[in-house]
């Protein structure tokens, strides 16, 4: 038993629902077509391909391009040491996607991160509260659009955050194929 | 003798009550006396037993551990009990990085402190915010509480923070106690009126 071959029974149980598999480094990724179906797909991978445990939910921000949100599931099994990657992609004026916290519980922070970092939404999570930043915080801030340095907000009770000073730093790599004068680490925004 | 004076027994009561009857030099007791005001010996005992608050966030509290183990040895200068109920507490260390979720129970904690209070910002995060120039994090401890003494370092030495100690009790021991309680300054009001 392969990963490659618990993806290709996932394939020839939802179809059209699944493409891939694709390999890569050795690892296995599928893509769910349709984001609203990942919690049947999840449940499938769990219940009949033993993938008992959720390893984590992330999400990527493809900013310019659409779908905008990609969230990625990773699934291992427990027992025989398999992994799987399971994308589902969402639209910005979506930004929703069922939870798959009837699957696996620990999904419960995860899912919650996400919506804290990302603002991706899960229907169906029982306590969708943001988990790093404050109650009432009004922005997302691991999205591209967001500034590192983070906006003024107000923070109730102790009331002020300024923007971080950035002068000089932090510097952010950029990954490219670029030559190393535009790769370098450098103070960067949306734009540049 | 006058009531602002406080007269300190080495060898106990006993030794009083002999010399009560022996006015001017008494070898006997000589180097058990001190003569001071009470104001110089509250302070003293104030410097030298400054119960610490050990805010731990992040790393710098793995060094605050160190120096409150044998090798550093906090207790060497009055410090080593460490309080975790505020109420039981003197001085704040705030050790590694506060976020602004942290900011809020960080300055209720400090409020639940009973005065006189002293803050210590424990190495560059907590003075400054550090190397973390972000969206989550409070540049400066002091943007919500009062710090006394700011330790540089990431993490500082444990002998940069018992550095710190020490420059606190300095500046403890140059307060003035009595003329700050509220408690005394009414007393004396009354007594005027």
């Amino acid at each position: 038993m392969t990963s490659l071959e618990l993806a290709q029974k996932l394939k020839a149980k939802f179809g059209d629902l699944i493409a891939g598999p694709s390999e890569y480094r050795g690892e296995i990724s599928v893509a769910v077509s349709n984001a609203q179906e990942i919690a049947v797909v999840c449940e499938f991978a769990k219940k009949q391909l033993g993938f008992d445990y959720l390893v984590d939910i992330t999400s990527i921000d493809n900013y310019g391009a659409d779908p905008r949100w990609a969230v990625v599931y990773h699934l291992r099994n427990i027992v025989n040491g398999l992994e799987i990657r399971i994308k589902a992609s969402v639209s910005e004026e979506k930004s929703e996607l069922p939870s798959v916290l009837a699957v696996w519980r620990t999904s419960n922070w995860h899912e919650r991160e996400i919506y804290d970092m990302m603002g991706i939404r899960f229907t169906g999570h029982p306590d969708l509260r943001r988990i790093l930043m404050w109650e009432g915080y009004p922005y997302f801030p691991l999205r591209k659009d967001f500034p590192l340095a983070g906006k003024p907000t107000d923070l109730p009770g102790v009331a002020f955050t300024r923007p971080a000073p950035l002068e000089g730093g932090p510097f952010v790599t950029l990954p490219s194929d670029a030559g190393a004068i535009n790769r370098e680490p450098r103070v960067r925004t949306v734009e540049n | 003798m006058s009531s602002d004076a406080i007269l300190l027994l080495s060898s106990g009561i006993q030794l009083f009550m002999q010399t009560q009857s022996e006015v001017g030099y008494n070898t006997k007791i000589e180097g058990d006396v001190v003569l001071t005001t009470v104001d110089a010996a509250l302070s003293w005992f104030r410097a030298n037993s400054v119960w610490p608050m050990p805010m731990g966030l992040a790393c710098c509290a793995i060094e605050l551990m160190a120096v409150g183990a044998s090798r550093f040895d906090i207790s060497r200068f009055g410090s080593e009990v460490m309080r975790f109920s505020p109420r039981q507490a003197d001085c704040m260390i705030v050790a590694g990085t506060v976020t602004y979720k942290a900011a809020g129970f960080l300055k209720r904690i400090y409020d639940q402190m009973p005065e006189p209070k002293w803050v210590i910002a424990m190495g560059a995060c907590a003075s400054t915010g550090g190397m973390y120039r972000s969206y989550a994090v409070l540049q400066g401890v002091d943007n919500v509480v009062p710090v006394d003494v700011y330790v540089s370092g990431c993490p500082p030495r444990p002998e940069a923070l018992l550095d710190a100690l020490m420059k606190l009790q300095k500046k403890i021991g140059k307060t003035p106690v009595i003329e700050d309680m509220k408690l005394l300054n009414l007393t004396k009001s009354e007594v005027a009126a």
